[in-house]
């Protein structure tokens, strides 16, 4: 933690997988600064390929979106709102009120606490790891695409060609080889302002809600935690301080796992297949 | 300067001002692609992903749809003694059968590693429980042929011919219980995801997909020449159940959420798919029309398959749709 140095959870090596503790990212837009070391440490470390560069418009993010080839995601939100209790009026030579402010916030796999991908997944490349992330297994991917639409947050997707390992599906792996080594993920361990942190989830959640409640003091009126725990998803491990709603960071508010549809489906497919053997039936029994 | 949008003319009284009184109060104009964007989300960006398949899923979801119920058809027919058309449909079932796992292996990012789906059996999982399905249809469908050919073609004599005869109806029978799920399944398939247009229509999707499978294997029958009262019986239930779900998706919308059904050329192909397995091929047949009814009936089953996955692209690209759909 901040001033901690190198006994930092984000600093310090740790057995976290050799003792099986629940582990997440806690993500603070608070003090992000926008830098994307945490994009670069990602790419480097799990040598991610590079997919291509465009310039998007869209504020200082040409990175667009997560993907197959982008695991963490530095957003940048030019919002027409207060942050915290700054002075606002147009360079302070009225009184009229303008204003802005500048919001970033790195965003990563959730590691849901059930997830539509791992759920979905037909080759059990899918697994989750004694940590309690999320890890597609690339060798045993086969790339049918389904893990894609199932992921209620569109983090996970099949990476196209001519990539490097085309066709298999890609997303964070919560540097899930670093962890055995006892290393602390890449993008955590570059933050230069620990607006990423990395730790054990119960110790997170409780700093989560400790940091909401200091920004609220401090006039961050819309400051609040991102983690869905009252929906199907029943929580996220690695979780998000907003400053606003979700919506604008393009976050679903009620984010679902797909497997609640499967009953009221798999109703419907056994009735109309029951229903077609007796038409076919009846249609032979009655006309011929 | 020589614009006469609303924004320019306002740009251009304020530069008036500030050249005047050198200080502007209030606000200014938004300019397209200002630093506060209007789009929804975040910059409009997807928030779920859209499906990455391409022609061969939808393809397959026709294929198999029609060869699953073939082999339905297959077995109602065996049931009351209509051999030759039994063994019609068992050949379609089977075509069916060989074809479908080729495109599902086509479609695979990896088509190598394809043999990874028969690691596990997962009954939470829609897809690996569809693969379990095609492999006990193909292990059903294929000895059920080779049976009921040798059955029909007399090949073998006295016992070893009942013996084939009863191997042939329990395989056909294995057959058409594999092939209505493997006809109805891919309805869950898409069903459930996170995609909104798919989700909120899971309950219409196993019906669409099964009913149009059972139609265009009756059509198929007809148009191969088996022009008998049952498969036309068959073919005015499917187009009925068809015309009946067109009411449902036009009464049953979920603004926003699921519009891609409704609106873009993905609301065309769901559409045109619709009329044409619907009312048009029930028209027809009035008609006594039935191999117009037959023609008309599967172009509709398949450009409706390819409607659906269109609108599973369209929905997913749209931030809005996922939003909306928090309501329903």
């Amino acid at each position: 933690m901040i001033g901690e140095g190198i006994q930092s959870t984000n600093q310090r090596k740790h057995s976290y997988v050799q003792d099986r503790v629940e582990v997440g990212f806690f993500t603070d837009p608070s003090v992000c600064i926008g830098c994307k070391a945490c994009e670069v440490a990602c790419k480097e470390w799990n040598q991610v390929p590079d997919d291509g560069f465009t310039w998007s418009g869209n504020s200082y993010d040409n990175t667009g979106h997560l993907g197959a080839s982008t695991w963490r995601h530095v957003m940048f939100l030019e919002q027409d709102r207060q942050k915290g209790n700054q002075i606002t009026g147009p360079m302070g030579l009225t009184e009229a009120e303008d204003p802005f402010r500048w919001v970033f916030l790195s965003d990563v796999c959730k590691h849901c606490e059930e997830a539509g991908c791992l759920e979905a997944c037909p080759t059990g490349s899918i697994v989750r790891t004694e940590v309690g992330s999320v890890l597609v297994q690339n060798d045993v991917c086969n790339g049918c695409g389904y893990c894609v639409v199932s992921c209620p947050f569109g983090v996970i997707d099949r990476r196209p060609e001519p990539l490097p390992d085309a066709g298999g599906a890609f997303k964070c792996t919560f540097c899930y080889d670093r962890q055995k080594s006892g290393l602390v993920p890449a993008c955590a361990k570059v933050c230069p302002t620990e607006s990423i942190v990395f730790g054990r989830l119960d110790d997170l959640r409780a700093r989560g809600a400790e940091r909401v409640q200091q920004l609220q003091q401090s006039g961050y009126n819309d400051a609040q935690l991102y983690d869905p725990t009252e929906t199907s998803v029943r929580g996220i491990h690695a979780f998000f301080l907003i400053l606003g709603e979700p919506e604008a960071y393009g976050l679903p508010p009620k984010p679902q796992i797909p497997t609640i549809y499967l009953k009221s489906a798999w109703t419907s497919a056994f009735a109309t297949a029951i229903a077609s053997l007796i038409a076919a039936l009846a249609a032979f029994a009655f006309f011929s | 300067m020589t614009s006469n949008s609303p924004s320019e003319k306002r740009l251009e009284e304020l530069r008036e001002q500030a050249w005047k009184d050198g200080v502007v109060p209030g606000k200014g104009v938004d300019v397209a692609g200002g630093p506060i964007p209007r789009q929804p989300g975040y910059y409009g960006q997807p928030v779920v992903k859209p499906p990455v398949w391409t022609w061969e899923i939808p393809f397959y979801f026709f294929i198999g749809g029609a060869g699953g119920m073939s082999a339905v058809i297959a077995s109602a027919a065996f049931t009351f003694h209509h051999v030759d058309l039994a063994r019609a449909a068992m050949w379609l079932a089977a075509a069916g059968s060989i074809l479908s796992p080729i495109l599902l292996i086509m479609d695979l990012g990896r088509p190598r590693l394809f043999i990874n789906m028969l690691r596990v059996f997962k009954p939470q999982s829609a897809m690996s429980m569809g693969v379990w399905i095609l492999v006990m249809f193909i292990t059903c469908v294929v000895p059920g042929l080779i049976a009921l050919e040798l059955h029909a073609l007399q090949v073998f004599t006295g016992p070893m011919d009942q013996l084939l005869r009863i191997a042939a109806s329990f395989l056909i029978f294995g057959s058409a219980i594999f092939g209505m799920l493997l006809a109805t399944y891919t309805g869950v398939l898409i069903g459930a995801t996170a995609i909104p247009a798919w989700f909120l229509h899971r309950v219409l999707l196993p019906i669409h997909f099964g009913t149009a499978g059972l139609g265009s294997a009756a059509a198929l029958l007809e148009l191969l020449g088996h022009r008998i009262a049952a498969l036309n019986a068959l073919g005015y239930y499917a187009a009925a159940v068809e015309s009946a779900l067109l009411i449902w998706l036009s009464v049953d919308k979920h603004g926003a959420a699921d519009r891609a059904i409704h609106e873009h050329a993905s609301g065309w192909l769901i559409r045109i798919g619709e009329i044409l397995t619907g009312p048009l091929a029930l028209v027809l047949r009035l008609f006594s029309l039935v191999p117009f009814a037959a023609i008309s009936f599967l172009i509709g089953a398949l450009v409706s398959r390819f409607g659906w996955i269109a609108v599973g692209k369209v929905s997913g690209s749209d931030p809005e749709s996922v939003f909306a759909a928090e309501h329903y």
